[in-house]
C-alpha cells in the first residue's frame, strides 16, 4: 500500500496535458443512471425543504398565517424541513456523488446499477411517506427521527442495497491503493445503516431516550453527512488544481481521529440537562479532542490549494469545495468550544445552535455537494452546464444566503442567551429582541432558495441534455492559457482528442 | 483479513464502543429510578394530550428541562423550584426534553400556570392573553358555534373581545384542546423526598 508515488495515485495526473484515459470514461459511463438519478431526486427533495424552511421562517414574522391549517403549523412544518433536507437533499446527494467518487476511484465500473435503481425508488417512497406523515400529525417528535417508523421500512432497505452495491463494486476493484476517499465513504456506508438501525431499536424511554437521541443525531452529521463531504474534498481540490494532496500521512491521521472521537460527542446537547453527568462530560471531552482531526484535515486541505488560489476565480467546481472545506474547519472548531459548559449555559435553547447547525449541513456538506455535482454531471451525462453567469448567480445567492444567516442567528442567538441568564429581562422582551434577527433569517433563506431554483434549472438542462450542446467546459471566466494544465481538470467532459495512456 | 476489511471494521467497531457507552449504559444506569414525588402514569386523557403536543411539535421552542442550581437563571425566572431529575421522565415515550427556548420551558408549566380559562385561551390565541407571543395559534383544537348550539358539557373558552368571535359565536374546546390540558397540568416539579436530595 505504501505507494512512493504519489503523483501516480489515481487522485491526480500531474502529466501535464494528458488526456483522461479511457478507463475514466467506461467508469463515468457505468454510474449514469443511478447517479443522475440519486442527484435529481435530492435536488427535488432540496427545493421541497427549501419551501417548507421558508414557510416555518416566515412564520416568526407572521404568527397568525396559515392557522387554520394544521398540516402547515410551525411544529410540523419545521422537522419536515429538517427531515427532507437531511435524509432527501444531502444523504441522496451524498449517495449519488459517493457512487460516482466510489466507482472512479476503484477505477472498476459501478456494479449492482439494478440494486441502486431498486434503493433509489425504496428511498423516494420512503421519503414521501415521512414528509407527509410529519405534515399530516403522525411526527415522532424526536429530534432528526420525526418521520414515522414505515418511512424507515423504505429508508433502511435502500440504505442496505446501496452497501450491497458498494460491496460489489469494492470486489472488483481495479486500484491497488486505496485513497483516503474511500476510506471515508467506505466507513460512511457502514456507519449510517448501523446509525439508524440502532436508533430505531424500541429499546429506550425517558432520559436515556434523550441520550441515545443526541448519540444519533450528532452521529447523523458527523458519520453520514461529514464523510462524504470530506471524502469530496479529498478528491475535487487536488484534482481540479492538478497535484497531489499535500499529505497522505496527514489523511489517516485525519480519518482515523475522526473515526475514533466524532462518535462520541453528541450529548453535548445535553449539558446542563437531566442527563447523568459522566454521560455529558465524556461527550465534551471528546468534542474538544475533535480540534485534532479537524486541524490535520484543514492542514492539509490548505496545504494542498497553498499558491493555487487564482484557480477559484475560474472553476465552479473548486470554489464551491473551497468554501465548503472551509466552513468544515469553521463549524468543526466552533462546535468544540460550543460543547465546553459555561458556552453551552449561554448558547443551549438559542437561535445559536440553529446557525450553527447550517454552517455544517449547508456552508459545508451543501456546498461541497453543489461543487462535486458541477465536476460529475458533465461526465456521467457527456453534456456541459453552459452558462457560468446561471453558476455565479447559484454561487452568490448561497454563499452570502448562508453567511447572513448564520451572522444573524449566531448574533442574535448570543443577545438571546445572555438575556435568558437574566431573569430581570422579562421573556417577551426577549422575543421582541430576536425578531429582527429572524427577518434577516427569512429575507436569507429566500436567498439561498432562489439559488437552489436556479441549480435546479441548471441540473434539468444537463439531464435533458436540453438546447444546443454548450461549447467547453463552463468556467466563470475565460481561463488564460495553462492554468488547468490537466486535461479533463474541471469542467471538461469532451472525448479525448489525443491517445490514450494508463 | 486484508487491510480493506480491517479499515471498515475498525471504524465499524469504533461506533459501537460510543453506542453502547452512551446509549446502553445510560439506559442500564437509569433502568430501576424510581419516579419522583407526583410522576405518574398517564390517565387516557393526559396521554391523548401528549399525542397532541408531540403533533404539533410543541417542542421546537419549548424545552421540558430546567436547569439546576448554578447553572442558568431557570428557577430565578420562575420556572421551576428544582432542576429536572431523571426521575421525572420514567413514563416519557417519545421524551420531549426539546433544545430551543423560542419560548419558555414548560416542565413545571402546571404549578406556573393552572388556570385553564388561560391556558385554552392561549392555545386558540396566544396573542389575545400574551401580546407579543410569535407562538402559533391553534384554532384547529376549538370550534367556533353560536351560543345556542353549546351542550351543557361542552367548555366554553373566554376569548378577551379582540380576538372573540363575532357576533353571538363563542369558542369552545375540542376533546384534543382539553386533553393537551390536561397533559400540561401534569407538568409539575414536585419538591423531592429527603432521600432523593442527594
Amino acid at each position: 500500500m505504501s505507494d512512493p508515488t504519489p503523483s501516480s495515485l489515481s487522485v491526480s495526473t500531474t502529466d501535464p496535458g494528458s488526456a483522461p484515459p479511457a478507463w475514466r470514461r467506461v467508469v463515468d459511463r457505468s454510474t449514469r443512471g443511478p447517479v443522475a438519478a440519486f442527484i435529481a431526486s435530492a435536488t427535488a427533495w432540496l427545493l421541497i425543504g427549501s419551501l417548507l424552511a421558508l414557510i416555518a421562517s416566515f412564520k416568526f414574522q407572521f404568527p397568525d398565517w396559515w392557522t387554520e391549517q394544521a398540516w402547515l403549523t410551525f411544529g410540523r412544518v419545521r422537522p419536515a424541513h429538517l427531515n427532507t433536507m437531511i435524509y432527501g437533499w444531502i444523504s441522496m446527494a451524498g449517495v449519488g456523488i459517493g457512487t460516482w467518487l466510489w466507482a472512479r476511484l476503484l477505477k472498476t465500473p459501478l456494479r449492482g446499477q439494478g440494486l441502486l435503481w431498486t434503493s433509489i425508488g425504496l428511498w423516494n417512497v420512503g421519503m414521501v411517506v415521512g414528509t407527509i406523515g410529519i405534515l399530516a400529525g403522525y411526527s415522532r417528535a424526536i429530534e432528526w427521527l420525526e418521520m414515522p417508523y414505515v418511512a424507515f421500512a423504505f429508508i433502511v432497505p435502500a440504505l442496505l442495497l446501496v452497501v450491497a452495491s458498494f460491496l460489489l463494486t469494492l470486489r472488483e476493484r481495479n486500484a491497488q491503493h486505496l485513497y483516503i476517499s474511500v476510506w471515508y465513504l467506505g466507513a460512511a456506508i457502514l456507519w449510517g445503516p448501523f446509525l439508524i438501525i440502532a436508533i430505531l431499536l424500541p429499546i429506550f424511554s425517558g432520559v436515556p431516550q434523550g441520550t441515545a437521541n443526541w448519540w444519533y443525531a450528532h452521529n447523523i452529521l458527523g458519520l453520514w453527512i461529514t464523510p462524504p463531504g470530506l471524502a469530496a474534498a479529498y478528491y475535487f481540490i487536488p484534482k481540479v488544481i492538478g497535484r497531489p494532496v499535500y499529505s497522505y500521512h496527514l489523511s489517516y491521521l485525519g480519518f482515523w481521529t475522526l473515526a475514533l472521537f466524532y462518535n462520541w460527542a453528541g450529548v453535548h446537547h445535553l449539558v446542563g440537562g437531566p442527563a447523568p453527568q459522566w454521560v455529558v462530560t465524556v461527550s465534551i471531552a471528546f468534542s474538544a479532542m475533535m480540534m485534532v482531526p479537524v486541524i490535520v484535515v484543514a492542514v492539509n486541505h490548505h496545504m494542498t490549494v497553498v499558491g493555487h488560489f487564482e484557480k477559484l476565480k475560474y472553476s465552479p467546481t473548486l470554489r464551491f469545495v473551497v468554501f465548503g472545506a472551509m466552513s468544515y474547519t469553521a463549524v468543526s472548531l466552533q462546535g468544540s468550544l460550543q460543547s465546553f459548559r459555561y458556552w453551552q449555559e449561554v448558547t443551549h435553547f438559542t437561535h445559536y445552535t440553529i446557525a450553527h447547525s447550517h454552517l455544517g449541513v449547508y456552508a459545508f456538506a451543501t456546498m461541497i455537494a453543489f461543487g462535486s455535482i458541477y465536476y460529475i454531471m458533465p461526465r456521467v451525462m457527456d453534456w456541459e452546464w453552459g452558462s457560468p453567469r446561471l453558476i455565479s448567480l447559484h454561487f452568490w445567492t448561497t454563499g452570502l444566503g448562508v453567511g447572513a444567516y448564520f451572522t444573524a442567528l449566531t448574533i442574535g442567538g448570543v443577545i438571546q442567551g445572555f438575556q435568558l441568564l437574566d431573569p430581570d429581562v422579562a421573556f417577551l422582551k426577549i422575543v421582541e429582541d430576536t425578531q429582527p434577527w429572524l427577518i434577516v433569517r427569512s429575507v436569507s433563506g429566500t436567498l439561498m432558495t432562489v439559488g437552489h431554483i436556479v441549480f435546479a434549472y441548471l441540473l434539468a438542462r444537463i439531464i435533458l441534455k436540453s438546447g444546443a450542446r454548450p461549447d467547453g467546459p463552463t468556467y466563470f471566466h475565460p481561463v488564460p492559457e495553462g492554468t488547468f494544465q490537466v486535461a479533463g481538470g474541471d469542467g471538461t467532459s469532451r472525448a479525448p482528442a489525443t491517445p490514450e495512456t494508463d | 483479513m486484508t487491510r480493506t476489511a480491517l479499515i471498515f471494521l475498525g471504524a465499524f467497531a469504533a461506533v459501537a464502543m460510543s453506542f453502547t457507552a452512551l446509549s446502553l449504559l445510560p439506559s442500564l444506569q437509569l433502568s430501576t429510578i424510581e419516579p419522583t414525588p407526583g410522576t405518574n402514569e398517564y390517565t387516557y386523557d393526559e396521554q391523548l394530550g401528549r399525542q397532541v403536543y408531540i403533533r404539533e411539535g410543541c417542542m421546537y421552542c419549548h424545552s421540558q428541562q430546567v436547569r439546576p442550581d448554578g447553572f442558568g437563571a431557570d428557577q430565578a425566572r420562575g420556572w421551576g423550584d428544582r432542576g429536572s431529575r431523571p426521575g421525572d421522565y420514567v413514563y416519557d415515550d417519545p421524551h420531549q426534553l426539546g433544545t430551543m427556548r423560542t419560548g419558555p420551558d414548560l416542565h413545571d408549566i402546571g404549578n406556573r400556570q393552572p388556570s385553564r380559562d388561560w391556558q385554552l385561551a392561549h392555545l386558540y390565541q396566544p396573542r389575545s392573553v400574551s401580546p407579543g407571543s410569535v407562538m402559533p395559534a391553534y384554532p384547529y383544537l376549538f370550534e367556533v358555534k353560536r351560543k345556542a348550539n353549546v351542550r351543557p358539557s361542552e367548555v366554553t373558552v373566554p376569548i378577551s373581545s379582540k380576538y372573540a368571535p363575532p357576533g353571538d359565536s363563542v369558542v369552545v374546546a375540542t376533546q384534543e384542546a382539553l386533553a393537551l390540558y390536561d397533559y400540561l397540568m401534569t407538568l409539575k416539579l414536585e419538591p423531592l423526598d429527603s432521600d432523593q436530595n442527594g
